[in-house]
């Protein structure tokens, strides 16, 4: 498959609707093709809604700590992971070493290794440079989205990947420079529910899972025991403590027979 | 460059090193044992949960109220519908509590 990204230009940071029909115009018409394309934008809608908020959010307090608008907009740019921005932004105010700053958001940014591999996998069809590109984006919801479109039986394709990747990114670059220049202007965040919709999103995705193997005890272990390591360690080590008690969990129970027969390409996928 | 700037790229690399190592590594073994697939399969629903613990911790009653509800619509609707609607429901409810 050739897809060429640089066609898709992206221009500033137009609404859906332009966008959808820029990039529409810009591909050659190619059954498949198209749907895939709106199906990827569609798919970024809800991302965008729930993250550019947080996005603002950033640049507002990034610049609220003594960084300029182009530093945050450019940490935004790289590091393009909001949780693992905000410790950072904590310690840049600690005055801590900077090889402890870049350490903590790596620790942060670690449980991508394992979204990494899980998406490698499906889309291990893909040219090696696509597939090194791709990574760049594989934030929590493109990874979600991604496990959920492939578990419906659909081939995971380029195109799919970054029509939803790549408006999301753009707009939380936007959202850094809008928060840092206009920082001051957002008053009341939580009258309109801005600072709670991360985890309503989070949510519906866990929920959104729920028919696979084991869904219900998987998300009590992991649940239960990052709301321990709260507590009693701190954010962000709940991510990965929860997160290993889970998956070590579920690499524990007994394996299916049926999944033990899988070949490595085809892992086992629930009715959609 | 500054020491900000600097601080802000290494930290890039190190996200980037994240995102296509777990693949990179795995990629290398030929076949994979059926319980490190069931770990992989687990992934999404274990590290999502414990990314929604810390505001579990601080919902009052409208997020609680918002956090059920969206666990009832998604029993029916699909994602945005949840997402949507629960919003909805936390927005009314902290704007009525």
């Amino acid at each position: 498959m050739s897809v060429r990204p640089d066609n898709l230009d992206l221009g500033e940071v137009p609404d859906d609707e332009t966008l959808e029909a820029a990039v529409v115009a810009a591909i050659p018409a190619e059954p498949g093709r198209r749907s895939e394309l709106r199906e990827g934008l569609r798919a970024s809608i809800p991302v965008i809604i729930a993250s550019s908020p947080f996005g603002l959010l950033f640049g507002a307090k990034a610049v609220e700590q003594g960084m300029s608008v182009g530093e945050a907009t450019l940490f935004s740019a790289a590091v393009y992971g909001g949780a693992s921005q905000m410790v950072g932004l904590d310690l840049f105010g600690e005055r801590v070493a900077p090889w402890l700053i870049v350490l903590s958001i790596f620790a942060v940014n670690f449980r991508h290794v394992l979204y990494s591999a899980a998406v490698g996998q499906k889309i291990a069809h893909w040219p090696f440079l696509e597939q090194m590109f791709a990574f760049f984006f594989l934030v929590d919801p493109q990874y979600a989205e991604s496990e959920r479109r492939a578990a419906s039986g659909r081939t995971l394709t380029f195109v799919w990947y970054l029509c939803m990747a790549l408006p999301v990114y753009v707009l939380w670059i936007a959202s850094a420079a809008i928060g840092g220049t206009f920082g001051k202007l957002i008053t009341n965040p939580e009258a309109i529910g801005l600072d709670y919709l991360l985890p309503i999103y989070f949510l519906s995705l866990v929920m959104g899972f729920r028919k696979r193997p084991l869904w219900l005890p998987l998300v009590l272990v992991s649940g239960g025991v990052a709301l321990l390591a709260v507590k009693y360690v701190g954010s962000p080590w709940h991510v990965s403590i929860g997160a290993a008690a889970g998956i070590l969990f579920a690499a524990l129970m007994p394996p299916k027979e049926s999944e033990e027969a899988q070949p490595t390409e085809n892992p086992t996928q629930e009715p959609a | 460059m500054t020491t900000t700037v600097g601080i802000i790229l290494a930290a890039g690399c190190a996200t980037y090193l994240t995102r296509c190592g777990g693949h990179l590594v795995l990629s290398r073994f030929r076949s994979i044992p059926p319980r490190v697939q069931a770990a992989l399969d687990a992934v999404p629903a274990a590290v999502l949960t414990t990314l929604i613990a810390p505001y579990l911790l601080k919902a009052g009653p409208a997020e609680a109220g918002a956090l059920v509800a969206g666990v009832l619509i998604s029993l029916r609707g699909g994602l945005m519908t949840t997402f949507l609607g629960a919003t909805a429901i936390l927005i009314a409810l902290r704007n009525t509590l």
